[in-house]
């Protein structure tokens, strides 16, 4: 009876139906207004495969540089630990714009690393082109992955090294029977979630691409739906995004293999390091990745610091607005998020595909399909604030599901059978077991979502509300008008704000989290 | 949900329908506090007893999308760039203004955009930083190439649309090996002007795909004369910002009114430090003087929507012929 009855799980199927009505609903009534799906030409499919290229650049080396990153971390104790991991964290909740603003003052022509090796004889590089791409996309996403697989490290029940210590293992040996299995299961999820990211990028390949070699599927969206009011070509260069998303889904899929470590009794995890020349490796792999992410970020302050004071108070006012709106929006993706991962964790693979889905969905293609489906109901600039909250907790949810996912596995096969024998359903399981034993996952995904929503522009070419401007339009707004200054004080404001959101999330969740 | 409902309970009400409200779509910076849309709000309200409401977004893409169901009465802030898809549309109607004093470097006589201000694309420099710039466009092409320019992408910004036609309307025929000199002096090519002029002021690039107008901004706001526009003797192209009014408007007798404020001298007055560009109808010593004293262009280029539309793909694909490489 109760297997019949988690067979159903309406909560999860309801949340996947829902998300799938939003991508492929808008899709579709971009298609119909436009009398169906329009063909493109050869600079549409260079696009496409710039697109695809360098979102697998960028995914793998993301990927293969967060390893030792992500190692060293979990095994190396050091004062000031837990902060340099929440701080390495960070880049890829940064707004996009303000991103490249403190890249540029890196790497950019007249940035410190071209005045250093300039200082030194040595010839210039250059950030603009391919290579910026695929430097911010790493710069971005090599703290996912390195997050998602320090879980995964941190995911080995304790007693496992304990037991590896008491035979005598040596590295290789903890390598080949507890880490490699581990990277297995984990590495295909993280791979797939900068793929994607990387695959829909749009201002990031603008900015720093250089021209027409980088020009990727969203921009040609863009200029379908804002210069040739093409709609029929941005609905074909939607489905094509979604297509390759689901063809990756399913690739990631089949190469990922639990690796079944079974539940431990929650002791601290006691990594002792091996000592030698792997200490210095790892104190290096820890400090590149400081130096290249925390850098960037340090100059974009010390940019925007002196003018934060002088701010209108209408700015000040936006954020307020937006920290509202980050945390309706939030919430809203923890709660479909959960319903997902646990529906999921029962094997319902098609759940998942559902809960990717947005992160391939063109920003565009869904404003514009929610607008033709909206527009009989309400006016536009009514649905600004409310559209934007829904979008963003949509546009979170896979980078919560990609956190919740594996939790949620490990939860239900270490505990599942248990609470079932103890007949332990609805509210209660979900208080005493579901929540303590998630909430770590939990509220790292709840400050992640809070922080991407802070970010994100929304759609506003359709929905927009000047009068009730967020953070990242009045950001827009002052750089439109010629206010460089300001504007990077307001990307300083933008990005305390988000990693606030972000910290005050994962200290919760860690605070509450079950012994 | 539950605004979207408030919203239509409160539109309801006798105590806010006593005043008119008059719709006004506009870009996005053109209705923030840093863009004339405040002080056109308040300049029109006063005249015409009624309540101005802008709705930002991308106008024209917005407007064909809503067609005639549109709730706007008058839409500002149009590019002639794209006049002829949004004259196809059979939306707009006539703005019955009379043109004849218009400040324009090109004659106007169109019946249905009317233009509000207009500027012309340059090469905007630093003159602390950049000692010896490029005095023509030849200059430019022939200048060594550690001289850095960032522009904007043609397929996604009207500037970088102008750069086009510009390059097109002054080498003709060479303008594919005009566009081989100047690659290797741009830097990158951005999807919008805001980041370009943003990797400009960073002190990333020499000069920044802009406007004549633009150094008024860094004297009348920053008290900053080292940013300069070149000034090219083979021309710079044209670029004005229209408005008009819609054809299915409920309020036809307000909107000619609006028409006709936006060639009033209190509204040209106020545009140029608004929105850092020349008014359209302003005698020049009407303007600010540092205004009045910035050098302009001795010949303009410009072509009209149809000639426009027939260069645009070509050139595009010439653009991306040699930028593709």
């Amino acid at each position: 009876m109760a297997s019949r009855l988690r067979a159903i799980d309406p909560a999860g199927t309801l949340a996947a139906a829902a998300l799938t009505a939003l991508v492929l609903g808008t899709l579709a009534a971009v298609a119909i207004q436009a009398g169906g799906p329009g063909g493109l030409g050869p600079w549409d499919w260079r696009a496409v495969w710039f697109t695809l290229w360098q979102a697998v650049v960028s995914a793998t080396l993301s990927a293969v540089l967060a390893i030792p990153v992500a190692r060293a971390l979990a095994r190396r104790r050091f004062a000031g630990r837990a902060v340099l991991v929440t701080l390495l964290g960070a880049p890829f909740i940064l707004p996009v714009i303000v991103a490249i603003m403190g890249l540029v003052s890196v790497f950019g022509r007249s940035g410190i690393v071209n005045e250093a090796l300039a200082a030194l004889g040595l010839p210039a590089l250059s950030i603009y082109g391919w290579q910026g791409v695929i430097l911010a996309h790493v710069f971005f996403n090599l703290p996912l992955a390195v997050r998602m697989i320090l879980h995964g490290w941190q995911a080995i029940p304790a007693e496992r090294f304990r037991l590896a210590r008491s035979l005598g293992f040596a590295p290789a040996d903890i390598g080949r029977h507890l880490e490699r299995p581990m990277l297995r299961e984990i590495l295909p999820g993280a791979w797939l979630a900068v793929f994607l990211v990387c695959l829909t990028s749009f201002a990031v390949a603008l900015a720093l691409g250089g021209g027409p070699r980088a020009t990727t599927v969203e921009l040609a969206i863009y200029q379908a739906f804002r210069f040739d009011f093409d709609m029929g070509k941005a609905a074909t260069l939607g489905l094509i995004q979604v297509g390759l998303c689901l063809l990756a889904l399913i690739l990631s899929a089949r190469v990922a293999i639990p690796a079944a470590f079974g539940s431990g009794m929650d002791r601290a995890a006691d990594l002792r390091g091996p000592p030698g020349w792997r200490r210095g490796a790892d104190g290096i792999a820890i400090g590149l990745a400081a130096l290249f992410l925390l850098l960037p970020m340090l100059s974009v302050i010390l940019q925007g610091a002196p003018r934060l004071h002088d701010l209108p108070v209408s700015v000040w006012q936006a954020a307020l607005r937006s920290v509202i709106m980050a945390l309706i929006s939030a919430a809203a993706t923890l709660v479909l998020g959960l319903a997902l991962a646990l529906s999921i964790a029962r094997g319902h693979r098609w759940v998942e595909a559902a809960g990717m889905l947005p992160l391939v969905a063109s920003p565009l293609v869904l404003g514009t399909g929610l607008y033709l489906m909206l527009r009989g109901i309400a006016s536009p600039t009514e649905l600004a604030l409310p559209v934007t909250v829904a979008i963003n907790a949509a546009m979170a949810l896979p980078f919560a599901l990609r956190i919740l996912i594996p939790a949620a596995r490990s939860l239900r096969a270490d505990y599942g059978r248990l609470a079932d024998s103890l007949a332990m359903h609805g509210t209660a399981r979900l208080r005493l077991l579901t929540l303590p034993r998630l909430a770590r996952p939990l509220g790292f995904a709840g400050g992640l979502s809070a922080a991407l929503a802070m970010g994100d522009l929304g759609v506003i070419t359709l929905f927009a509300d000047s009068e009730n401007a967020t953070l990242p339009l009045k950001l827009y707004q002052l750089m439109n008008s010629y206010r460089m200054a300001d504007a990077a004080a307001c990307a300083v404001l933008l990005m305390a704000i988000s990693f606030a959101l972000f910290w005050i999330f994962d200290r919760g969740g860690r605070a509450h989290a079950a012994i | 949900m539950r605004s979207a409902m408030f919203a239509l309970l409160t539109a309801a009400s006798p105590a806010l329908a006593a005043q008119d409200e008059f719709t006004v779509y506009g870009p996005d910076y053109f209705a923030s506090e840093w863009g004339p849309g405040p002080a056109i709000e308040e300049g029109f309200e006063t005249i015409c007893g009624c309540d101005l409401k802008f709705v930002t977004g991308d106008v024209l893409p917005r407007l064909l999308l809503e067609g005639e169901r549109t709730e706007a009465d008058v839409v500002i802030g149009l590019n002639s760039d794209v006049t002829k898809r949004a004259r196809e549309s059979g939306l707009f109607a006539p703005h019955g203004q009379d043109l004849s004093g218009l400040t324009l470097p090109i004659d106007w006589t169109d019946e249905v955009f009317l233009p509000f201000n207009w500027s012309q694309t340059a090469f905007v420099y630093d003159r602390t930083e950049l000692e010896n710039p490029p005095t023509s466009f030849q200059e430019l092409l022939d200048a060594p190439d550690d001289l850095k320019i960032v522009i904007q992408d043609p397929r996604s910004s009207i500037s970088g649309l102008a750069l086009l036609l510009w390059v097109k309307e002054v080498f003709g025929d060479e303008s594919e090996a005009a566009w081989r000199k100047l690659k290797p002096k741009v830097l990158t090519v951005t999807p919008g002007w805001s980041e370009s002029y943003g990797l400009f002021t960073d002190g990333e690039a020499d000069m920044v795909l802009s406007y004549t107008t633009s150094p008024a901004y860094h004297i009348g706001a920053e008290n900053d004369t080292s940013k300069q526009a070149a000034i090219f003797p083979e021309g710079h192209y044209f670029m004005v910002e229209l408005a008009a009014q819609l054809a299915g408007t409920d309020q036809p007798e307000l909107a000619r009114q609006f028409m006709g404020y936006v060639l009033s001298e209190d509204f040209q007055g106020m545009i140029a430090e608004a929105n850092w560009s020349y008014p359209s109808k302003l005698e020049r010593d009407l303007l600010p003087a540092y205004f009045a004293a910035l050098p302009r262009a001795q010949l303009t280029h410009f072509l009209d929507e149809t000639e426009a539309e027939a260069l645009r793909e070509p050139a595009l694909d010439e653009w991306l012929r040699v930028f593709a490489q």
